[in-house]
């Protein structure tokens, strides 16, 4: 293993990082950046419980290896609060009471922020295919598609 | 006069069917690149791309999307990066994404088209084809696909990447011919 320093940008602010360039963004946000509100879920892509944004994509961080990322900025669950869009998809999930177990929502919350600042009035086909590759144990689904139209909704 | 004629339009058209069947024979060889799982995994006629050398649907429940690149918040770039993620297995390069229906291989039952009908939908696209196969970013990473996420190193088309550009420039010069 050969640590390389990386220099990225999380959240807005400059972060920086001595690890081996392999490593998934993944376990670089949660082990060395503690921002532990990204979740490992499956490890191969298959759950979207890792999602982030990179440079304003809609990315499974388990599979990206940190040497690969380059300036592109990272968006994590943590930093959702000060997007306008993440801000009203954060309400509508509290006011449609959607989380049960919860482990699944940082993961789907950013994918439904990609959805919205793409299309802001998604049918049920763009929510279902947008939102496939996001699993929820839990069964929220029903809740989750109601709180993306309330969303879509209030973002007009 | 005649017989001299005769024998110049004969030379003609043996030299015509030896360059046809020299195209034919090139097209046979592309034909075994394009049908190859590195290839024709991403020229599906279906909603969704295939991965492995079984071809299997694309796991995730990816589509295509409106500009074959996925869709919102599940496109190509959600998981596929500029190059190979080793680490990973994720395999990547420039610009990821479907090719468009209009260069689909296959059947919607992810069957492979017929050599004769992939070679009228490809002579179609003949013009720029050879800058395609020797510099499109996509074609070129068939032959550097990185490792599977179990460790072993991905298949191969069945030439090396010159013996497919050579066999491309042949066929176009043959005229494209068809079987």
């Amino acid at each position: 293993m050969s640590m390389t320093t990386f220099r990225l940008t999380v959240n807005g602010d400059r972060k920086e990082v001595s690890v081996d360039g392999s490593t998934p963004l993944l376990w670089v946000l949660r082990e060395d950046l503690e921002l532990t509100g990204t979740k490992y879920g499956c490890g191969i892509g298959a759950c979207g419980a890792c999602t982030v944004h990179l440079g304003g994509v809609g990315t499974r961080s388990c599979l990206v290896p940190v040497s690969l990322i380059g300036d592109r900025p990272i968006l994590t669950i943590e930093g959702m609060r000060k997007d306008p869009v993440g801000r009203i998809v954060q309400d509508a999930w509290v006011d449609k009471d959607v989380v049960q177990c919860g482990y699944c929502q940082s993961g789907q919350i950013m994918s439904v922020v990609a959805l919205l600042k793409s299309n802001r009035k998604p049918t049920d086909t763009n929510i279902e295919e947008s939102m496939g590759g996001n699993l929820c144990r839990c069964g929220t689904y029903v809740r989750i598609r109601e709180a993306i139209k309330a969303a879509a909704e209030r973002l007009g | 006069m005649k017989r001299v004629s005769f024998v110049v339009l004969a030379s003609l058209g043996l030299a015509h069917v030896a360059a046809g069947a020299d195209g034919l024979a090139a097209w046979n060889k592309i034909y075994s690149v394009l049908t190859n799982p590195r290839c024709i995994n991403c020229h599906t006629a279906t909603n969704y791309p295939q991965q492995g050398d079984d071809r299997h649907r694309h796991f995730a429940n990816v589509v295509r999307g409106p500009q074959d690149k996925g869709v919102a918040a599940l496109n190509c770039a959600s998981c596929h990066q500029e190059r190979n993620a080793e680490s990973t297995g994720v395999p990547g390069g420039h610009n990821w994404h479907l090719a468009p229906l209009s260069m689909r291989w296959q059947d919607v039952n992810d069957r492979p088209l017929s050599s004769a009908e992939v070679c009228r939908s490809v002579s179609l696209h003949k013009v720029g084809l050879l800058t395609h196969h020797e510099e499109e970013p996509l074609v070129l990473w068939a032959w550097k696909p990185g490792r599977r996420t179990d460790g072993a190193m991905r298949t191969l088309p069945p030439m090396t990447h010159a013996e497919f550009v050579e066999a491309t420039r042949v066929w176009i010069k043959a005229g494209a011919p068809c079987p």
